[in-house]
């Protein structure tokens, strides 16, 4: 306990860090990944390219991925861009299914209800599918978000400074506190993160709150077994 | 391109496919240290996957714990189990250090996969084989695992692809195995070569295995569910607003997780 005090204002820069490092990640994912999503719900040949595409991006371990970067995209080696864009292409490759998933469930009633009434296209996937499909795809954001900021610390192995640092650190000193410190520091940010996340979703979709009980539990039961088929942690 | 010019010269070297820390050799660690964990992990966590999923019992416990491990940042897992086992008196050149951290991340894939591919199982079904006189290990030996076994065997890639990965991270530690080493060694000589060519085996690597997967899951699919999956996908090709006029909210959520299961199988 004694060290976490005196090292404070080391810890909190670094956990400063982290958060900085990991919004941009979870923002451009969600940004990239909706059009791409739509795109594979909408047509079966995009559905099979993209689909296919992102698991294979999703089944390439992380350290090695940061390391093909500044390859790839002319950065150096130790430009923390190099991790940020990589930690991207995985939201991007969890989000495009779920997103795609989320579209695909929206009611084909509700929806040749809106064409009925004489919505546009754009207007019938702004004002009636996105935002029934938004539930769903917050859930793929929670998962996103998590495995963001648990996966940005491997970045501290090849030299980018946030939290993970105290894991190298407190490895090579032989300093388990330290260690320690930095898990509690990356699950606080995931915490964090998750619960603005909910409130954030509550706030854009309050009509979440009012659904009937059968309806609540049949989309927990969707997201769980959502969950599980995006355990697909093939990172680490 | 210069760069990965270079990283495959280095890869085509004749003088790195010799010696103990020759390609071979490194890639065997990494497959080895990856199969030894997988199959520790599927020791522990597919008769308790099983046990969760047949009795229904525990279930919100397995929950809670897959989900928390889940958020725990590998790196920092890693690096405090292996202080945690050096602690214990084993040598830094042991692997049990690796081993342990990293059967703590396959458990929970492995275990996700087991009791989520039983309970996804239509209850009907179930009920109609103890209908018919089976006892409960004939259901759980000819129903519940040829239904459950392509969710199980998608348990078990996670587990793998992840090890896989983190074995990678595993060269961080003092004399830590595997391909990651190329990437730890290179990188405070500055010998990027050497770095991007131990990061595209291990890629290539992973890619195989996550391809020999996908075969494998199909492959052991029950004939009777392979109709059923004919079935979802053409009730999705069709709009897929079927999902949520199923009368029965269970029925719904048992359909959504078969299709869950449809589209890893893909």
């Amino acid at each position: 306990m004694n060290w976490v005090i005196a090292n404070w204002s080391m810890i909190w820069e670094l956990t400063l860090t982290h958060v900085q490092l990991s919004l941009p990640p979870i923002i451009l994912g969600f940004l990239i990944s909706l059009p791409l999503g739509w795109l594979a719900h909408r047509y079966r040949w995009s559905r099979g390219v993209l689909l296919t595409v992102s698991g294979i991006l999703y089944a390439i371990p992380s350290l090695p991925l940061f390391v093909l970067m500044p390859s790839l995209i002319g950065t150096k080696i130790l430009d923390p861009a190099n991790v940020v864009i990589a930690l991207t292409i995985y939201a991007v490759a969890l989000l495009v299914r779920t997103i795609a998933d989320a579209l695909d469930a929206v009611d084909a009633g509700v929806r040749q209800s809106a064409q009925a009434v004489g919505f546009s296209t754009g207007q019938r996937f702004w004002r009636v599918e996105f935002p029934l499909a938004g539930p769903l795809m917050l859930a793929g954001i929670r998962v996103v978000s998590a495995s963001t900021i648990s996966l940005l610390s491997v970045g501290a192995l090849i030299g980018v400074t946030n939290l993970g640092y105290l894991f190298t650190d407190g490895y090579n000193r032989q300093f388990p506190i330290e260690i320690l410190t930095g898990i509690v520091g990356t699950v606080v940010i995931a915490i964090v993160f998750d619960v603005l996340l909910v409130l954030l979703g509550r706030l854009l979709m309050p009509w979440t709150r009012m659904s009937s009980k059968g309806a609540i539990r049949r989309r927990r039961a969707a997201t769980e077994a959502r969950e599980l088929a995006t355990t697909g942690g093939g990172v680490a | 391109m210069i760069n990965f010019l270079a990283a495959f010269a280095w890869i085509f070297d004749p003088e790195h496919w010799e010696g103990p820390g020759g390609i071979p050799v490194r890639v065997l660690q990494h497959l080895g240290v990856t199969g030894l964990t997988v199959l520790i992990a599927c020791l522990i966590a597919i008769p308790l996957g099983l046990l969760i999923g047949h009795t229904g019992k525990g279930r919100e416990l397995a929950v809670v714990i897959t989900g928390s491990l889940r958020a725990l940042p590998t790196l920092g897992l890693l690096s405090l189990l292996a202080l945690i086992t050096l602690g214990w008196g084993f040598s830094s050149t042991s692997l049990v250090p690796a081993i342990t951290a990293l059967v703590v991340l396959a458990v929970p894939p492995v275990l996700a996969g087991a009791y989520g591919g039983v309970e996804a199982i239509d209850r009907q079904t179930v009920d109609a084989a103890r209908a018919v006189g089976m006892n409960e290990w004939q259901i759980l030996g000819k129903v519940e695992i040829p239904l459950a076994l392509p969710l199980m065997i998608g348990g078990v890639r996670s587990a793998v692809l992840q090890t896989i990965a983190t074995a990678t991270v595993v060269a961080f530690l003092t004399n830590g195995p595997g391909l990651g080493r190329y990437i730890l060694d290179g990188l405070p000589v500055r010998d990027y070569a050497q770095m991007l060519a131990g990061s595209i085996i291990i890629i290539v690597l992973a890619l195989l295995l996550e391809g020999l997967f996908s075969l494998l899951q199909r492959a052991v699919v029950p004939r009777g569910v392979q109709a059923t999956h004919a079935r979802v996908d053409e009730t999705r090709s069709r709009g897929a607003g079927d999902r949520s006029t199923s009368p029965d909210p269970e029925l719904a959520a048992a359909e959504t997780k078969m299709q869950t299961a449809a589209h890893r199988i893909e």
